[in-house]
């Protein structure tokens, strides 16, 4: 039972891939990729692949959408054509439009958005290979791009999902679990601020298995926060 | 100061440079920057490739279809080039339409591989005039750093050679098309424009070669113009470039 064709997504207390109920897929955060944005990362989580780019604060274009006493995070969520299997036309769409809307907001929540009035930033995430918690890679991506491009921030947001397989609530759903798993829980977090800045959902879960999913993925954060930190470091570092 | 004024110290700086016989990164005339090329990064496509021209970094993936044949040549797969100067690569391109240079770059890229006859588009007919299989190629600039058209066209090239498909095996890509560009700065011609340079042409001038030694695309730019000399000694120059930069791709 469990998954919708039938087939176990859990054998024997652990998932497809090995991994414990409770465990992120292998994590890698670079920061500072890019030479030409004024802050840039790439993450990978699992298979999902992302990079983020920022540029600003710049003059806010079109004018008249420009705001008298904070800056706007223009964020544009992307998926390349060559990221999912079957050929993804390039272009908005309806879901890369409700992803870079939820995504601004998420990091709007920690931006010192006052002290840039009247101006923009702007984020671009590309998602380069996707396997299932893409928006939060790339949000991931996105908030080390920012803190690498020095925007004033009250703290940095870490992002992973969690969801429900087989009946049972996991962390961080790869593409196999997603596509025929029960739920998906995508949260972004603020360690610092123990605050939650992304939430989404969709599918079934109870009550207790929300609450379950929420600590899963509020964890899960906790435990990228700290690698997204060692990221910023290692990029100073050198410098 | 203005971006106008900036640029126009730039431009000049870059011609003053020029006069001297040098280039702001110490290259020579026609010498190209370092070229890096990795495949196989997104494990989603078919085949993909990142290149780097030195600073200049495209992300190159090909997605295989199927559709029904053109009318006109029932027994030919197709072959589609998209490519986008994305607003993440640098801070003057914007989001929205592709624009002109978007649309440009992409065609002179398709011209390559398609008129070198790259790719053998008869064995990837599935059924003659029923069905086709048609060869997607993806060029995302990930750095913008100056002569997208030589970066994306070797990234493409790298990409389909990388390409294997589950029914098809590997993709039947038998040719590696070079692009080379040239801009012209006065009377001086410089070989791979950086970004400074780029923004300083005159004139730019792209020619592809194949294997062989062909010609197979061409394409003149910019509001100033060539001479039939001027355009000669690129195509040498490039010729002996090509054979050089082919050894790079597996």
């Amino acid at each position: 039972m469990g998954s919708s064709n039938g087939e176990a997504l859990i054998v024997d207390g652990k998932r497809l891939d090995g991994r414990k109920f409770d465990e992120l897929r292998p994590i890698k955060i670079e920061a500072g990729v890019l030479e030409q944005a004024d802050g840039s990362a790439y993450v990978e989580m699992g298979g999902s692949h992302a990079l983020a780019a920022v540029y600003g604060p710049v003059e806010m274009h079109p004018r008249h959408k420009m705001l008298p006493d904070r800056v706007v995070l223009q964020t544009q969520y992307e998926m390349a054509p060559f990221s999912v299997p079957d050929r993804k036309r390039p272009g908005p769409d309806r879901r890369s439009k409700e992803i870079a809307k939820v995504t601004k907001e998420a990091l709007e929540s920690v931006i010192y958005v006052e002290d840039y009035a009247q101006s923009a930033i702007r984020l671009h995430i590309e998602i380069l290979q996707a396997d299932a918690g893409t928006r939060v890679t790339g949000l991931t991506a996105a908030s080390v791009a920012l803190a690498d491009a020095g925007i004033k921030m009250r703290d940095m947001v870490a992002a992973c999902a969690s969801g429900k397989i087989d009946d049972t609530v996991v962390l961080d759903l790869n593409g196999i679990e997603d596509n025929t798993g029960q739920a998906d829980l995508p949260v972004a977090y603020s360690a610092g601020l123990d605050e939650i800045t992304l939430l989404q959902m969709d599918g079934l879960m109870t009550e207790d298995e929300f609450e379950k999913g929420l600590k899963y993925a509020i964890d899960g954060c906790k435990t990228i926060y700290e690698l997204k930190k060692d990221a910023l470091k290692r990029r100073y570092k050198n410098e | 100061m203005s971006r106008a004024i900036v640029s126009k110290i730039e431009k000049e700086n870059v011609l003053a440079l020029a006069e001297q016989g040098k280039r702001l990164d110490g290259r020579k005339f026609d010498e190209i920057r370092p070229i890096t090329i990795e495949t196989g990064l997104y494990g989603r496509a078919k085949g993909s490739a990142n290149v780097k021209l030195g600073n200049m970094e495209v992300a190159a993936g090909v997605s295989v279809g199927t559709m029904e044949p053109y009318p006109d040549s029932p027994d030919s797969g197709t072959l589609s080039v998209t490519a986008e100067l994305t607003p993440m690569s640098y801070e003057h391109f914007s989001m929205g339409p592709p624009s002109d240079d978007d649309i440009e770059l992409s065609r002179v890229v398709d011209r390559g591989i398609r008129e070198s006859q790259a790719i053998e588009m008869d064995k990837l007919v599935v059924e003659s005039g029923v069905e086709v299989r048609s060869v997607f190629v993806d060029l995302w600039t990930l750095n913008y750093a100056g002569n997208p058209i030589d970066a994306a066209s070797l990234a493409g090239v790298a990409a389909l050679h990388n390409a294997e498909d589950e029914e098809l095996g590997k993709l039947p890509v038998v040719k590696k098309p070079i692009a080379n560009t040239f801009i012209k700065i006065g009377k001086h011609i410089l070989l791979d424009p950086s970004l400074e340079e780029e923004k300083a042409l005159d004139a730019r001038f792209t020619v592809t070669l194949e294997d062989k030694g062909n010609v197979c695309a061409m394409q003149k730019a910019g509001s100033s113009n060539w001479t039939t000399d001027e355009i000669l000694a690129c195509v040498k120059i490039a010729a002996k470039q090509s054979k050089e930069t082919r050894k790079l791709l597996k």
